[in-house]
């Protein structure tokens, strides 16, 4: 029985992982294991190339797809350069050139 | 000589013809369809090709060096070469001698197929053969040539090494079933024309034959059986031909003609990528040179299992296969029919389907830094991640006395290099096109670029009229040829010099950098260097394999330049050289750090 | 009593060992590869948690090790077993006949250069832990002018939790020390703004906490969650690095008069030289393998081989003195059992 509070979280401001859908983000990670290897240092967004441009980093990119917010995470992907710089970086060898290839094959941008 | 047949003809040629029938239809449609399969402009250029003597001449020398004589396998290997050789130019030199017998002797029968072939059945030995006589002693050798070949090969399937080999191909089922018809086929040429040897003359070899197995040879009955086998091994070889690895006999050709007239692989599958595809012979030559050998778990990754795929139409292990690969490019350097290996894989992987586009449309496209007349140099996104080289750079640069502007020193755009080898071609070419309008714009006449993986796209894609592009290996190099800058000279220091692939395979840059590096010190020799340099495995080339993976071929690597026990490894790419700092038991130093720290100030 | 050990190692570790072995009747060898006692503590100033002088401890150290034998600037040329014994050649020609032998080669201070996407050894302004606490012994360091320090960088775990470095471990030691650090350069400079750039915050020792919240209340040390991606010089000759502030998710940039590198531990060649003439087990993380992690950290799997120290891994000073405690009381009854043996 639900019980009523008398004030209701807004649906947009909180992530309820009880509803996640984490099909996408484990097929994800059946093609690069990679993507669970992440420990949000933020290496990547500090030396992306594309982020003197962009609002970009795989860091927010990764936990965004974890969180079920798939829409932000791909606004951000569509401007990798895929150059490799991060590859470089990360502290914890993640092949992130394979993961944004991977992301871009199994996510969509869906058009509102 | 006498025919001994008016018929000129016996039921078993019936295998032999049948085959042969079957191979030539096959390949007459197989070159229809390959024609047709070229874009237009391409097919274009093609027939334009055929009308350039001085492309023929390159076509004919081709063809004979590396289809018949195999001249790229004896350089690396001579055993290996004379056994592909012996074969090769044995076999044609056997069909060449037949066709000059048939015409000499009983030229009416010239237009049967299998007249040449089985021509010691058909005829007998008459006294005043005296040319019969050079020509069999011809035949006689060459069919030895071909004998001597087959028996390295036997051997060679027992202990590759002594033919310096250390790993050889897999073979499949359909290669085992031609490997066996055409190891039989001389054999038993050699025992069929032992029998006729009696009748039909013979030389030093068919002749000893019918004389040392009187016994066997001698009775009649055994004669037609073996002409039989001789024919069947002949047909069998035909049918299994265009499902098996010897299809690179005939495919080789078409591949040289098409690379003679300058065509690249554009299509995944079709035209041109088909040539390469099945003119790999599957010698395996590739699986010993593959940098990813380090690691047993990645030998089937070699291009030789890749064009077999492709062949079999196996989607997933191609696009594994594609997608791995480290793109050095040193299977293509060493490979005897110089198969475009890293072009192939490039090609398969634009066939990865991203539904997720990219958007580079507000990226800026004028440059805020003014170079006119001066050089623009451009470290590029690695050499961001290493200081010593850019600021090396800039030492060397100031000490020169020229103007120079640094354009990406607050980071810039990507080359498009990196983009382009994961086979999105067209998005790379939005970054060419945004680099290409920055640059022009700031009125720079020379670029200079420190990362040979830019300098690749640069030379290739970029069309910056008017401004010379140059590596810093080079412009270092020419910097000292016209004593710009004056370098301190210790013989007792020794450096090895590594080739980075994007620069040396992929460039064919390889004598500046070593001039420069021997302008500061001694330079030894690493165990495989220039063209056969060893991959740091730190390529981004590969799109799949994982950082773990990577180790085994970076210390294999480091391994082969340390042969010689330098003081210092020298490189020129800013990921070769923190590929290899990570596990180097002595320094690595880009070209550009040796050299400014022995510059000599004035 | 005529039993000989071989302590390998002269740091804190090595003489706790010794010192141990003494008082319990023992007179122990201590072969050291420089020429003085103290290993990495003898270059420190201060200690955490409570900045006491690291010469106040050496002397207690060296106090307590009064009379043992020390081999300096010797090396082990070979050592291999005898029977029950451990026949030791040093590289002055010297051969012991140990009946124990305790390892305490302690670790490596990571070459900071590696990461050369910080810059150390190229721009004079980025300097390591270890430099900051020579200049704070010392009271001067050439490479930047103490008037010009105003704004200070911290960079946590440089070659630490780095598989590019070659180092999945964590040091341990390094949040703390960056702490203290950082708290006795404000001292030194109070108008200075100092951050300290972290992927987490291991503060896991008693005290630790409260000196974290004290450089928070009351030295105002400016915690950033992100780890440092490279470093770059201005025209000014100021280090200017990259970050990402993970907590707003934005990139960072700043500009720094210092910037201070915690270069962590890696393992120490010279152990891995003696694991191979004795054919010790090492660990994934390079260290030496114990013969278990739990009760027998100090131990090795090879009889009359024992460890103490940071040669198995990471630690504190207050770990690796206990640890050598316990192996001198495991050594001596060791030795006891052996002398039952024997007769």
């Amino acid at each position: 029985m639900a019980i009523d509070f008398g004030f209701k979280l807004s649906p947009s401001s909180a992530i309820n992982l009880d509803r996640l859908d984490t099909e996408a983000f484990n097929r994800l990670a059946e093609l690069e294991p990679d993507v669970r290897k992440c420990i949000s240092c933020g290496s990547c967004t500090a030396t992306c190339t594309a982020g003197k441009f962009y609002d970009i980093g795989l860091r927010k990119i990764l936990i965004y797809l974890q969180r079920g917010m798939e829409k932000e995470a791909i606004e951000m992907l569509e401007h990798c350069m895929l150059c490799g710089k991060c590859s470089m970086v990360c502290p914890r060898g993640l092949n992130t050139r394979h993961i944004v290839l991977s992301i871009s094959s199994i996510y969509k941008k869906t058009e509102q | 000589m006498r025919e001994r047949f008016i018929s000129g003809y016996n039921d078993f040629v019936i295998p032999f013809m049948a085959g042969m029938i079957f191979i030539l239809v096959y390949l007459a449609v197989a070159l229809l369809r390959l024609i047709f399969q070229l874009p237009a402009r391409d097919r274009k250029k093609f027939f334009l090709s055929l009308l350039n003597p001085k492309i023929l001449l390159k076509n004919l020398r081709d063809i004979v060096c590396d289809c018949l004589l195999h001249v790229k396998i004896f350089k690396r290997n001579p055993l290996l070469g004379y056994m592909h050789a012996s074969i090769a130019f044995g076999w044609f030199m056997l069909i060449v001698i037949g066709h000059i017998e048939v015409f000499l002797f009983t030229p009416h029968r010239a237009k049967l197929l299998y007249y040449p072939i089985f021509f010691r059945f058909f005829v007998a030995e008459t006294n005043e053969t005296l040319g019969g006589g050079f020509f069999f002693f011809l035949m006689d050798f060459f069919l030895l040539v071909v004998l001597s070949g087959i028996a390295l090969a036997m051997f060679k399937r027992i202990r590759s090494r002594a033919l310096g080999m250390r790993r050889t191909t897999k073979l499949s089922f359909m290669d085992h079933i031609g490997l066996y018809a055409l190891w039989s086929i001389f054999p038993l040429r050699l025992l069929a024309e032992g029998f006729t040897a009696g009748i039909s003359g013979g030389s030093f070899l068919t002749a000893s034959i019918n004389k040392i197995l009187p016994a066997f040879l001698s009775d009649p009955a055994n004669i037609l059986p073996t002409w039989w086998a001789y024919s069947i091994a002949l047909g069998v070889f035909f049918f299994v031909m265009p499902f098996t690895r010897y299809m690179h006999i005939p495919t080789e050709v078409m591949m040289i003609l098409f690379r003679n007239a300058g065509l690249k692989i554009t299509h995944p599958r079709k035209g041109v990528a088909k040539t390469h595809v099945y003119t790999c012979a599957s010698c395996g030559l590739c699986i010993d040179a593959c940098p990813m050998g380090a690691e047993k778990i990645n030998i089937k990754d070699a291009t030789v299992y890749l064009t077999r795929q492709i062949k079999r139409g196996n989607e997933k292990r191609i696009k594994e296969i594609s997608e791995k690969c480290l793109m050095c490019g040193k299977c293509t350097a060493i490979c005897p029919v110089g198969l475009d290996a890293t072009g192939l894989r490039e090609a398969q992987r634009s066939l990865i389907d991203y539904p997720l586009k990219l958007d580079f449309a507000s990226l800026p496209e004028q440059s805020p830094q003014k170079a006119t007349g001066k050089v623009l140099y451009f470290a590029g996104c690695m050499t961001q991640l290493t200081p010593k080289i850019h600021r090396a750079m800039a030492g060397i640069l100031d000490a020169s006395g020229l103007k120079w502007e640094f354009m990406d020193k607050d980071g810039g755009i990507c080359c498009g290099r990196p983009m382009m080898i994961t086979g999105r071609k067209d998005e790379a070419m939005k970054l060419v096109e945004k680099n290409t309008s920055l640059i022009k714009s700031s009125g720079a006449t020379v670029l200079l670029l420190s990362c040979p993986i830019c300098y690749k796209i640069f030379k290739e894609e970029y069309r910056l009229s008017g401004i010379r592009v140059v590596h810093h290996t080079e412009f270092i190099d020419e910097l000292i040829a016209n004593g710009a800058v004056s370098v301190y000279y210790d013989p007792e220091t020794t450096f090895v010099y590594h080739d980075p692939c994007e620069l040396g395979r992929g460039c064919g840059v390889y004598e500046e950098p070593r001039r420069v590096v021997s302008a500061a010190g001694t330079l030894v020799k690493a165990g495989k260097e220039r063209k056969e340099s060893i991959c740091c495995g730190g390529s981004l080339g590969s799109i799949t394999l994982p950082f773990e993976r990577r180790k085994a071929i970076t210390e294999h690597s480091l391994h082969n330049l340390v042969v010689n026990d330098p003081d210092t490894i020298v490189t020129a790419c800013p990921l070769c050289s923190s590929t290899f700092a990570r596990y180097s038991d002595r320094p690595v130093q880009d070209i550009a750090e040796i050299i400014n720290e022995r510059l000599i100030k004035s | 009593m005529n039993k000989n050990i071989v302590i390998i190692g002269g740091g804190p570790a090595g003489m706790e060992a010794a010192s141990q072995l003494i008082s319990l009747g023992y007179s122990p060898i201590i072969i050291e590869k420089t020429s003085s006692l103290g290993g990495h503590l003898a270059r420190w100033d201060r200690l955490f948690p409570d900045r006491e002088p690291a010469k106040d401890l050496l002397n207690e150290l060296l106090v307590k090790l009064n009379g043992a034998n020390v081999f300096y600037d010797s090396d082990i040329v070979s050592l291999n077993r005898l029977n029950d014994s451990y026949n030791v050649i040093l590289s002055n020609g010297i051969s012991i006949l140990a009946q124990a032998v305790l390892i305490a080669t302690g670790f490596n201070l990571f070459d900071a250069r590696k990461k050369e996407e910080y810059g150390y050894g190229i721009y004079d302004k980025v300097i390591t832990n270890a430099d900051l606490e020579s200049y704070f012994k010392d009271g001067f360091d050439e490479r930047f002018n103490e008037s010009e320090i105003k704004r200070i960088g911290f960079v946590h775990c440089v070659g630490s939790r780095d598989e590019k470095a070659c180092n999945r471990q964590c040091s341990k030691v390094c949040c703390i020390t960056a702490l203290k650090q950082a708290i006795e350069l404000k001292e030194k400079f109070p108008d200075s703004i100092i951050y300290c750039f972290y992927m987490d915050l291991r503060l896991f020792g008693r005290k630790y906490e409260d000196i974290y919240l004290s450089a928070q209340k009351d030295f105002g040390i400016r915690f950033i969650r992100g780890r440092v991606s490279e470093a770059s010089e201005d025209i000014d000759g100021n280090v200017v690095i990259k970050a990402e502030d993970t907590l707003t998710g934005k990139p960072l940039k700043v500009t720094l008069d210092l910037l201070v590198l915690m270069a962590g531990m890696s393992a120490n060649p010279a152990a891995n030289k003696l694991a191979g003439m004795l054919s010790l087990a090492i660990d994934s993380d390079g260290f030496l393998q114990s013969y278990d992690n739990v009760a027998h950290i100090h131990r090795s799997r090879k009889k009359g081989i024992f460890y103490a120290g940071t040669c198995t891994g990471p630690k504190t000073l207050p770990e690796t003195l206990s640890e050598a405690r316990s192996a001198a009381l495991d050594i001596h009854n060791y030795l006891k059992e052996q002398d039952s043996h024997g007769d």
